[in-house]
């Protein structure tokens, strides 16, 4: 699933971009605060504002952003301090009054009495944070090992894209699980829930890194024949130095366009591992925590538990991966 | 058409003339696995319930938890410190071996042998002696008038083929990574044998067909699976998958109820749910507080007690279906203590006693919890870390399958815990079970306190233990049990929080007998046709 999304060349349904759009942008940016005005009429903002998918989930994916990073003053309870929950407040239906407490919520309380606006708020804190992270993490280490693969050639390539091979041939998630286990074996006790959130990261990172690395070495074998990298070598810059100052840069482009719609799966994979209980401590539920607790009482009338952190999980993974489909027609001049 | 039905219904009526009016298959699913086939590994309820029908004691339990005989045809004191059984003849084990005196003093010595938990179910035996091929003797330190109390969940093994396979040594929950025979294959003489066990996937038995007494069930083949999911386990029950499954959630028990073609079986059960601190160390190995134990400190346990909002557990996490205890043992368990109240739920008194005990801040312990052993246990865990949290002590809560709990926590583990949840039935149904194994100091030579996990020591409680061992006279042992209660009360040596209920979700035309120590005997099970 992870790796055909950026074969998969659907013809865009936007109509293509004219040449004459592109110079009367130039005219217009004779005029002065001509930065913003050339931003706004790059190729780029056009097709995004022509693309009402795009636009619509951007403005979902920054609703979600804004929430996650002020929720500690939107979110009307800090759900992650225990002390701060009142266990009677638990199983209280949405916008509906608590029968022993009296207290409303707007999408109702689990079965501890946590707020679920608060807790979708802080637990897409845990999406975002892990998602980010764990696709830096990805993205450094496969950048990293296809540019050496891609540009060095010979037994290193071997080696890295056999173990490239190796590890797509298990699905990501059943990776990430071996890593999760093998840490939390190797760690001490009293660590194990302040590190969770590091080991989940790296887990779900290591498990994602081969798109990475496939796409680097494929590009960079490309880009090394071109005349300026042997430029570069006849006036005797080293390799490495080549690599990072002339090839990298002409390989991101289409790293970038993978990232997005890797952030997407890290946070499903996020969801998933702690879905299966083996991610986050239970005291700091994360949107796939609070699924697993409310699919106990899915069918026994207290749908919202697991109901609405699950429409939040939907809606954060489709606008990340419905922008980076956007972002990768954009990118792709192919599809002009 | 009417020519055709009724060829139809003719075929159906012979299909069902020709099937065995008996051949019933019976499938019931647990909240957990059977995590071992050894009859001596872990003395936990589901475990010794269901090899209680695989394996035999000398004497096993009837549905309103009276002692039978059983593979004891009776016994009698001969001398104040000796008990005589006579074994029942002609009885075999599933693989064809005869049943004699031998296999008892051999799981006798396997019983209590290294990394074995139901050691305990025999208090104060030093021998067993071989009298003749049928009759064995007993022979205890001091008078013990309750010796056979625990004797129904301690399982006869047969010698032959334990020594022939190599499992003579007892399966040790603290090990999971070795290989035990036992641990896998069963040889007992009860009613069921194992066809075929995947732990954590399924187990099935069929009936033996050798077994010495009359057989009351009319199963042919018993299915079990564990479904840890609480809607999933549920949900297979109103399918028609499963026959019967156990525990179902609070939530659904109206709904299993309320469906056409189940029926929510539920009643006290009793088992005390109880926090417990550990008071050995002198320094507490998941804390922040270092150089001290605080749980030494009565005001530190009682300030965790008067934390604890059991009615709201009791409301919210439980809806309803608990009964919050001042003691440590249900009331149908004998001794129960009818005047013990609970320290009244006042966080401000809390808080107060922490800072006179020198932590005006709170401190941070880590707590472990099973997470599918008793009814919403880690919910109430959670919610404990809550109310805590309220009074400034920071919980880390480390909930985990049984397996790696029990596995942890035991003696098998070495009381690897600073806090921890746990539930206990007195499998003797008497208040000198939960003395002995909960109250009184460890000691690994009497083999008291085993299950003391916090290391719990009162000189008073342990006299007072004793004496409730030797006394005869009913009043006077009612009355040490009762001192021995208050004792603990006043000392808060353990945090009672409540005894569940029991909980179960049956197809009709299924008839079972539910036991109020929630274990589940196939032997009285019957599927109408």
């Amino acid at each position: 699933m992870a790796d055909d999304t950026h074969l998969d060349h659907r013809p865009s349904s936007e109509p293509p971009i004219y040449a004459p759009k592109a110079s009367a942008a130039m005219i217009e940016a004779q005029e002065p605060a001509g930065r913003w005005r050339r931003a706004w009429d790059s190729d780029i903002a056009y097709s995004f504002r022509r693309s009402p998918v795009a636009v619509v989930s951007a403005v979902i994916t920054l609703i979600f952003f804004i929430g996650a990073l002020f929720a500690p003053w939107l979110a009307p309870q800090n759900p992650f301090d225990p002390a701060s929950l009142n266990l009677m407040n638990g199983f209280t239906p949405p916008m509906t009054d608590n029968a022993f407490t009296g207290e409303q919520f707007l999408l109702g309380t689990d079965n501890q009495g946590r707020d679920i606006l608060s807790t979708i708020l802080y637990g897409s804190r845990i999406s975002l944070l892990v998602g980010f992270a764990s696709v830096i993490f990805a993205l450094i280490l496969g950048t990293v090992l296809g540019l050496l693969a891609g540009y060095l050639g010979g037994w290193l390539d071997s080696v890295i894209m056999r173990i490239a091979d190796v590890q797509l041939s298990f699905p990501a998630i059943l990776i990430a699980l071996l890593i999760f286990g093998v840490a939390r074996a190797m760690l001490p006790r009293d660590m194990q829930n302040d590190v969770a959130i590091y080991v989940l990261i790296v887990a779900i990172g290591l498990s994602n890194w081969v798109q990475y690395a496939r796409t680097v070495r494929g590009t960079t074998m490309v880009e090394k024949n071109k005349e300026y990298v042997h430029a570069a070598r006849l006036i005797g810059l080293h390799p490495f130095k080549i690599m990072v100052r002339h090839v990298l840069p002409n390989v991101t482009g289409p790293v970038l366009v993978i990232a997005t719609i890797g952030l997407a799966l890290a946070i499903i994979t996020e969801a998933t591992l702690s879905f299966l209980g083996v991610g986050v401590p239970p005291t700091q539920p994360s949107l796939g925590t609070m699924i697993q607790v409310g699919q106990d009482y899915l069918f026994s009338g207290e749908w919202w538990i697991t109901f609405f952190p699950g429409l939040a999980l939907v809606l954060l993974a489709l606008s990340v991966n419905l922008l980076g489909d956007w972002l990768r027609d954009a990118l792709n001049p192919k599809l002009r | 058409m009417r020519i055709r039905t009724a060829f139809m219904t003719g075929v159906a009526a012979a299909i069902l003339a020709v099937t065995p009016a008996s051949a019933e298959t019976f499938r019931f699913a647990f909240q957990g696995p059977l995590n071992s086939l050894d009859p001596h590994s872990l003395n936990e309820t589901f475990q010794l319930g269901f090899l209680g029908n695989i394996y035999e004691g000398l004497t096993r339990r009837g549905t309103d938890l009276a002692i039978q005989p059983s593979l004891a045809e009776s016994w009698e004191i001969v001398e104040p410190n000796r008990w005589r059984f006579h074994l029942r003849e002609g009885v075999t084990f599933h693989n064809g071996n005869p049943f004699t005196a031998d296999d008892v003093i051999f799981s006798y010595e396997r019983a209590t042998s290294e990394g074995s938990d139901v050691g305990q179910k025999m208090p104060g035996v030093v021998a067993v002696e071989r009298v003749d091929d049928y009759t064995v003797d007993f022979v205890t330190d001091g008078p013990n008038p309750i010796l056979t109390a625990e004797f129904d969940t301690w399982y006869i093994m047969d010698q032959e083929w334990a020594v022939e396979n190599g499992a003579d040594v007892v399966t040790n929950v603290a090990e999971a990574d070795r290989e035990f025979f036992a641990n896998r294959n069963a040889n007992g003489t009860n009613a069921f044998m194992i066809q075929e066990h995947q732990s954590d996937v399924r187990t099935i038995a069929v009936p033996n067909p050798d077994w010495w007494d009359e057989a009351e069930h009319n199963l042919t083949e018993v299915i079990f699976q564990p479904i840890q999911s609480d809607a999933t386990r549920v949900a297979a029950l109103l399918s028609g998958e499963m026959d019967l499954v156990y525990p179902v959630p609070l939530q659904d028990q109206q709904r299993v109820d309320e469906n056409d073609g189940t029926t929510a079986l539920t009643g006290p059960e009793l088992r005390t749910i109880f926090l417990g601190m550990d008071q050995a160390r002198d320094e507490l190995l998941y804390s922040n507080v270092e150089g001290a134990n605080p749980f030494h400190d009565r005001r530190v346990r009682l300030a965790f007690y008067q934390a604890l909002d059991v009615d709201a557990i009791q409301q919210v996490v439980m809806r309803g279906a608990s009964t919050p205890s001042a003691s440590m043992v249900a009331p149908g368990i004998n001794g129960f203590p009818t005047d013990l109240e609970r320290y009244p739920y006042d966080p401000d008194a809390a808080r107060a006693l922490l800072e006179e005990a020198g932590y005006p801040d709170g401190f941070e312990v880590q707590m472990n919890c099973p997470n599918d052993r008793y009814v919403n246990d880690e919910a109430i865990c959670q919610a404990v870390v809550g109310m805590l949290g309220r009074i400034g002590v920071t919980v880390n809560l480390l909930a985990e399958p049984r397996s790696v709990y029990f596995g942890r926590v035991l003696a098998q583990g070495g009381y690897d815990t600073s806090f921890y949840l746990l539930g206990w039935s007195p499998g003797s149904i008497d208040s000198y079970n939960p003395l002995y194994n909960l109250v009184q100091t460890r000691n690994t030579d009497t083999g008291s306190g085993t299950f003391n996990l916090g290391g719990f020591s009162d000189a008073e409680i342990d006299q007072l233990a004793n004496e409730v061992l030797v006394e005869t006279d009913p009043d006077a042992r009612g009355d040490l049990i009762n001192q021995a209660w208050q004792r603990l009360h006043d000392e808060v040596g353990y945090l009672p929080l409540h005894q569940q209920a029991l909980s179960w979700g049956v197809a009709d035309g299924v008839n079972v007998a539910q036991r109020a120590d929630n274990v589940f005997r196939w032997r009285h099970t019957t599927i109408d046709n």
